[in-house]
């Protein structure tokens, strides 16, 4: 576990017409650490992740990601510096092939994407690395298969399998767990630990008992602002905390 | 372990396998396909086939926007009729022989492709499609008041001339052969898009453009090169009509234009390989049979690309395909 920071955002801010989402959010992320965001519906989580993966463009405040500003940064620039997300709903290409999916990934690292007038076989050595990555993620027998009709939680698999082809330094993870079988959590938690050994991950999550075996670190945010901030043990037992999740006892 | 590393091998080498033979499959149809359309012209009259192929590559064209890039353009009668104007008055006023005509034509296409595709890339859906139709009315206003295009008259008896200097392309069947290798040439460029590392990324942008720009993609570059290639064969098309028909005229950048390459696409099988051909053998067929029903024509076309959007969207490929999968 790192001293140093890796991605930190000063007094981050967001509006939308009157509304305002992220309200001065400061957060500092240690590199080599597990961070959970979590926080009650319209908290400002998912717009936090926006606007630090630049889908989104800040009101006012401040990003810096290993010691560079990206604030005005462009998002398809900073999965090169190492700094990849995922989405809340599963993000795949679910009309290609599984193997496909991951391909476009690695194309993007070995930067043969503009080859308009090369064969597909031009990349065929991509696919030993592609299947190394969907072994890890137990896919290895749906290769040729569409990515649409993988059931949920190994659509999630794919996802994951996608993400490290860019060999991220950073992983921002948007409820991983969301919508999945309690069988499914506990092979992705198995994933994500192991993916965290070389990595710092950002995650979103809802299911408290993940952030629990997970994190390192607990943020908590509430109507855009950060509420309370350390380690699981702590931050459960804070009556601001208890307070804000009251009535829908995920804190309990 | 080892067991298992030679299980996956298998189940990779015959997938690999499935697929070259499906290549080989693909390989054996277009060798059938390329030689029906050489004894084609011994069968049907020549005019009529070359003003399908030229259709067909432009719809070839669009279908690459519309159906790999998910960009539906609603004015790709500019680059189609740009193209014509361009090489028509390359060929009859400068003189030049009919392949400069033809490349002067597609750059003049490939340039307005990349202005318009600059401006327009960043909307999606029906702003895209109403910026495009924006400029292609803008190109029509310009091709009606603009001198050298003869306004109402159009560039009219554009020699044929011959093909470097040598070949003599005044008689129709030879003239076919050079619409064909022209077509083939399109078609290929456009199956080469396709099936190449930046066909992938295409579809991958197509299904899921967020998740694309979080892989680090700059989907816009993506889109604007493939605009600019369809601009260009669209241009290719409308260059190669002018040599069969020896005019350019107001027609080609009409709006209706337009639309009759997207009704031939959405016909033929929006995203499929071969539907803008299947659609523009239709359409044209149809428009060539039916001329004596004068304007009844167009609504005769308007009922059938609203029975093909209403009940089979895959349109007639899209359709055969998904039969043939299930027979195989």
């Amino acid at each position: 576990m790192g001293e140093n920071i890796i991605l930190e955002t000063v007094d981050l801010r967001k509006e939308f017409r009157g509304t305002v989402a992220v309200d001065g959010v400061s957060l500092s992320v240690r590199e080599g650490t597990v961070h959970a965001l979590i926080g009650p519906n319209g908290a400002g989580k998912t717009t936090l992740f926006n606007l630090i993966t630049k889908f989104l463009q800040p009101t006012a405040g401040s990003i810096r990601y290993k010691g560079e500003d990206i604030t005005h940064a462009r998002a398809a620039d900073l999965p090169q510096q190492g700094m990849v997300r995922s989405f809340q709903i599963s993000a795949i290409f679910p009309h290609l092939t599984v193997l496909e999916n991951v391909r476009v990934a690695l194309q993007r690292v070995c930067g043969a994407s503009f080859y308009i007038w090369k064969s597909d076989a031009s990349t065929r050595h991509l696919n030993e690395r592609a299947q190394e990555l969907l072994e890890a993620v137990g896919l290895k027998d749906f290769i040729h298969r569409q990515a649409v009709e993988l059931p949920y939680g190994r659509k999630r698999a794919l996802e994951i399998a996608t993400t490290l082809a860019l060999e991220p330094e950073m992983l921002l993870l948007d409820e991983p767990m969301a919508g999945m079988t309690s069988k499914d959590i506990i092979r992705i938690s198995e994933l994500i630990r192991r993916i965290a050994e070389h990595r710092t991950i950002v995650m979103i999550e809802h299911k408290m008992k993940v952030v629990a075996d997970l994190s390192d670190t607990i943020t908590v945010l509430s109507r855009g602002r950060i509420l309370a901030e350390g380690p699981y043990e702590g931050v459960s037992q804070n009556p601001d905390v208890i307070e804000a999740y009251m009535g829908t006892g995920h804190a309990a | 372990m080892a067991e298992r590393e030679a299980y996956a091998l298998r189940s990779e080498v015959s997938g690999w396998e499935a697929r070259q033979g499906a290549e080989r499959g693909r390989l054996i149809f277009a060798a059938i396909a390329v030689l029906a359309l050489i004894c084609a012209p011994f069968a049907v009259y020549p005019v009529f086939l070359m003003k399908v192929l030229c259709f067909a590559l432009f719809a070839c064209a669009f279908n690459l926007l519309l159906g790999y890039g998910g960009l539906l353009s609603f004015g790709h009668a500019a680059y189609y009729g740009t193209a014509a104007y361009i090489a028509a008055h390359t060929i009859k006023v400068w003189g030049l022989s009919p392949e400069l005509g033809l490349l002067a034509g597609t750059l003049a296409s490939a340039l307005l492709g990349l202005v318009v595709g600059w401006l327009s890339i960043r909307r999606a859906g029906i702003y895209f499609a109403m910026i495009t139709l924006a400029f292609a009315q803008m190109i029509y206003f310009f091709a009606l008041q603009a001198p050298f295009t003869k306004g109402e008259d159009g560039i009219q008896a554009v020699p044929r001339g011959y093909l470097f200097g040598v070949i003599d392309l005044r008689p129709d069947l030879t003239l076919y052969y050079l619409i064909l290798a022209i077509f083939l040439f399109g078609f290929y460029v456009v199956y080469r898009t396709i099936h190449s590392p930046f066909g992938l990324v295409l579809k991958a942008i197509r299904e899921n453009e967020p998740r694309a720009i979080s892989l680090g993609y700059r989907t816009e570059r993506f889109k604007l090169a493939t605009f600019v290639v369809s601009a260009a064969l669209a241009g290719l098309a409308g260059a190669a009509t002018v040599l069969v028909f020896q005019l350019a005229s107001l027609t080609y950048v009409h709006w209706q234009t337009s639309g009759e390459v997207v009704i031939m696409t959405l016909l033929g099988g929006m995203g499929t390989i071969l539907g803008p051909f299947v659609g523009a053998i239709v359409v044209v067929t149809l428009q060539t049979h039916l001329a004596a029903f004068g304007a009844w024509l167009n609504i005769i076309l308007g009922a059938i690309f609203l029975a093909c959007v209403l009940l089979f969207r895959e349109g007639i490929v899209g359709i055969a395909q998904k039969r043939l999968k299930k027979l195989l």
